[in-house]
């Protein structure tokens, strides 16, 4: 039995995996993939350059790292935690990994907002959009149109234009303008933001303010999309839709928490800066959940280094040591950053005039806004009885996907979803019927 | 309240497939009906029910008399009020051993002396080519159906006499002075109103002492496995009847497996289990596991088969395990409709016609007595 099971081997629990190490617990860090360093740190297989990926690489030696384990449930066992894998693709073997804490550091998918022609081929999420090219250097080849919300597009672009690829212009639907300027001087002091904005000016790509895609065309892939200026509250102003050629669509409206695991737990969730639900954690990444701790994107806190903060914070909690004071305060700073930057890129709710009858809204079904509304008038409030009256996130993504349009399609509570999922990873039945006791 | 304009004969309490059934009937008759639901259409336990309309589990008596009228009524209302899914798939009961198909019989025997159609299937692969072999026999159920209980909760409340409101909780009873209900308080202002029906589901039992009221319905849990969608391979509703207990004594009973069914668009439903734990959610993975394993030794070809989902659900349990239909014993113009476990989906047709002829002053087509809400006073 470990001291600490670390759940998802990004910055926040490579972190805690270190100082756990540090201070000379045992630790095991599961992850459904095969390197450390989660999303931000993502990079090709063998390729280890830099500091930051040789730090690591350094802490993962040091660990027992389980990779290619997906995590499908925590159960909690008297005064330790068991935590239920599914291991291998082809033929799936169980594995459970048990410990006297967990870290849940699972982090965040990416929030995605419907509009009509967003599922041609062509259309990416911004996050899948950056896997591409951080996991596998693939850069996506025709012209390349970056739009959605939020500082995270920035990186997305430059990345893409840096490497080669033909970003015809990235279109943020907000009017970041004073509000980040105000941040400028946080924003500096965060490394991983620091010259995105000049690399977007060095390869001439435009930066468009209050301006989103607001449709995307093509018969069986995407050719063009529609661009227009919007209204404070995302309305689209009247005779601004124009119609920008275009190959690839990289799209993303912020992120999402996985909070699955967290809520299999029982963890107090609360609303995070958006008004979504996020665990909720005391200053020493405690969840409501005697050694149950969450760090990074769960906890509603985007950005490594504030994840790095989180984990190293959560790994002296385990650990019963007293955090240095500048993990503290930097947590502190960390979070009343997040927090203006979440709240400088919200999701307004015009968004929902962009769609048409047969605009999908749940690709699993097959389920269009003409649904989702049908679903609404015969009493449906939110993503689980729109989901019981028109299948939406009924299919393979569970709503992970739709759920959040679909809620607010229906004006739902922010607060009730996710709808539960007790089985955070589709597992094979027979695995199911074999698993032992904890 | 805007409603008190039109006036509402009828006040139903909670949008689940009772409560719809319950205002579907009584606006058939010309009662004017209004619905009012904290949550959503079907958010209760109808959300969570699978949809099974079951006769093969049920013993003669009141419950399987209720059953039959339901199976009845569900048939029509596919034709009337079509639209949620309504197949009359048959079900099928599978025994281990012969001791268990000893009882099976038994059981099967008097069930067609109460009107059930059964045929004996001698080997089970006949109508199941994937369930496993060796098994010592099996019953088929051609009544046994299926439905989408959500589906069926919206389908019935599509009606012109009946009026929705959502996101509003009842909170007790206005009543005149000679004790007779005449409105409801709610979270969003008073409403005027002839008759209550309290369709509340697991909460009626809170909810009937808020009308002073004791009616003993407390939440039972179920939880429920969904696969990925799989090739059409389960052709009727399957499960193990097994004999279980003292074969001597008299807690000898066969008790069942899991329903393991294919659904149209392809996942494989597989529930439920039935634990008495409050309104708690947090699922163990004991009961995951109990599912899992009694729908691989049934059909060992699902072991491939990825779950994708599983749930949570409360019924409306009734300590006599019989539904409560009826008028309040103490206040006139109040009913009660309601504690009807796992059943509620399957019984919830013919419940909505009995309380409407009950609530218009007709004689009901079925006997209520066994069902009747002052029971649990009588007792004690
Ligand atoms: C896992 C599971 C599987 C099942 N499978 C089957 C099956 O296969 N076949 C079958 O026949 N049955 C099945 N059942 C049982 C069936 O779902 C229930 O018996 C049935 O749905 C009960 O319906 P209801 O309308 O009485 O209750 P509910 O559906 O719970 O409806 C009650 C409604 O009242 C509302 N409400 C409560 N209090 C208030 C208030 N104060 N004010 C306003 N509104 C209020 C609630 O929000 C709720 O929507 C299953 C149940 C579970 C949990």
């Amino acid at each position: 039995m470990y001291d600490l099971v670390v759940i998802g081997a990004g910055p926040a629990g490579m972190a805690a995996a270190e100082v756990v190490a540090d201070h000379g617990g045992t630790v095991a860090v599961v992850d459904a993939g095969d390197q450390p360093g989660g999303q931000f740190h993502r990079h090709r297989p063998g390729e280890v350059h830099g500091r930051r990926l040789e730090a690591l690489y350094a802490v993962a030696a040091r660990v027992d790292m389980r990779y290619g384990h997906r995590v499908w449930t925590v159960e909690r066992a008297g005064d330790r935690f068991a935590v239920r894998c599914v291991v291998g693709q082809r033929e799936p073997a169980s594995a459970v990994v048990s410990g006297r804490a967990v870290l849940l550091a699972t982090g965040a998918h990416d929030r995605v907002v419907p509009f009509p022609g967003a599922d041609l081929p062509g259309v990416m999420t911004a996050g899948g959009a950056q896997a591409l090219l951080k996991g596998g250097g693939v850069v996506p080849s025709g012209r390349i149109v970056v739009a959605g919300t939020g500082v995270f597009l920035l990186p997305v672009a430059a990345g893409l234009a840096a490497a080669g690829g033909r970003v015809r212009g990235v279109y943020e639907a907000n009017r970041p303008g004073r509000r980040l300027s105000s941040m400028a001087g946080e924003w500096g002091r965060i490394a991983e933001a620091g010259g995105y904005a000049s690399r977007l000016v060095r390869h001439r790509v435009g930066f468009h303010r209050g301006q989103a895609v607001v449709a995307a065309h093509g018969r069986d892939r995407l050719t063009a999309v529609t661009v227009a200026r919007l209204t404070a509250n995302w309305r689209v102003v009247p005779g601004s839709r124009r119609r920008i050629e275009c190959d690839v669509l990289a799209v993303g409206y912020g992120f999402t928490p996985q909070l699955e695991l967290a809520e299999a737990l029982g963890c107090r969730l609360e609303p995070g800066a958006s008004g979504d639900p996020v665990v909720a954690v005391s200053a020493t990444q405690r969840t409501s959940v005697p050694g149950v701790y969450a760090a990074g994107e769960v906890t509603g806190v985007g950005g490594a280094s504030s994840a790095e903060l989180e984990g190293r914070l959560a790994g002296h909690a385990v650990m019963g040591v007293r955090p240095p004071g500048r993990l503290l305060t930097g947590r502190a700073q960390a979070r009343r950053f997040a927090y203006r930057l979440e709240t400088a890129f919200p999701v307004r709710d015009g968004w929902r005039s962009w769609l048409t009858d047969d605009t999908v809204v749940c690709r699993c079904e097959s389920v269009t806004w003409s649904g989702v509304r049908g679903a609404a008038s015969a009493g449906a409030v939110d993503a689980r009885t729109v989901k019981l009256l028109s299948r939406a996130g009924m299919g393979y993504c569970q709503g992970r996907v739709c759920g959040y349009a679909v809620n607010r399609l229906v004006g739902g509570d922010p607060m009730s979803v996710p709808v539960r999922r007790p089985i955070a990873q589709p597992l094979p039945l027979g695995l199911l019927a074999e698993e032992g006791e904890p | 309240m805007a409603e008190e304009r039109y006036g509402i004969d009828l006040l139903v309490v909670g949008a689940g497939v009772v409560g719809a059934a319950v205002a579907h009937y009584a606006a058939r008759a010309g009662l004017r009906v209004t619905v009012v639901e904290q949550a959503g259409v079907a958010s209760g336990s109808t959300g969570a029910g699978e949809g099974n309309l079951l006769v093969s589990d049920k013993t003669p008596g009141p419950e399987l008399d209720l059953a039959l009228l339901s199976m009845r009524l569900w048939t029509e209302l596919a034709q009337t009020v079509p639209g949620f899914e309504y197949e009359a798939k048959g079900g099928l009961v599978v025994t281990g051993d012969d001791t268990g198909l000893a009882a099976l019989r038994r059981l099967a025997g008097a069930q067609r002396a109460a009107g059930v159609t059964v045929t004996e299937v001698a080997d089970p692969t006949d109508c199941e080519p994937h369930i496993r072999t060796g098994l010592a026999g099996g019953v088929l159920y051609p009544q046994d159906a299926q439905l989408m209980p959500a589906l069926a909760a919206a389908r019935l409340l599509d009606h012109p006499f009946i009026r929705l409101h959502t996101g509003v909780t009842v909170t007790g009873p206005i009543t005149s002075r000679r004790g007779r209900v005449v409105g409801v308080t709610t979270t969003e202002g008073h409403y005027s109103c002839g008759n209550v029906a309290i369709c509340a589901g697991a909460a009626s039992g809170r909810l009937a002492a808020a009308f002073g009221t004791r009616l003993p319905i407390t939440p039972r849990r179920g939880v429920v496995l969904v696969t990925a969608p799989v090739p059409p391979m389960i052709r009727h509703k399957v499960y193990t009847a097994d004999y279980v207990g003292d074969v001597a004594g008299d807690t000898a009973a066969l008790a069942s497996s899991p329903v393991v069914e294919g659904t149209p668009s392809g996942p494989v439903l597989i529930g439920a289990t039935r634990e008495s734990v409050g309104w708690d959610r947090a699922i163990p993975v004991t009961a995951l596991r109990t599912l899992a394993s009694g729908a691989v030794a049934l059909f060992p070809a699902l072991a491939a088969v990825p779950v994708i989902r599983a749930y949570a659900g409360f019924r409306p349990f009734s300590p006599d395990h019989l539904p409560v239909i009826g008028p309040d014993p103490e206040l006139v113009g109040l009913w009660h409709a309601t504690g009807h476990e796992g059943a509620g989906v399957g019984l919830a047709a013919a419940t909505g016609s009995l309380l409407a002829q009950a609530v218009t002053g007709r004689t009901p087509s079925l006997d209520l007595t066994p069902f009747r809400p002052h029971r649990f006073q009588e007792a004690t």
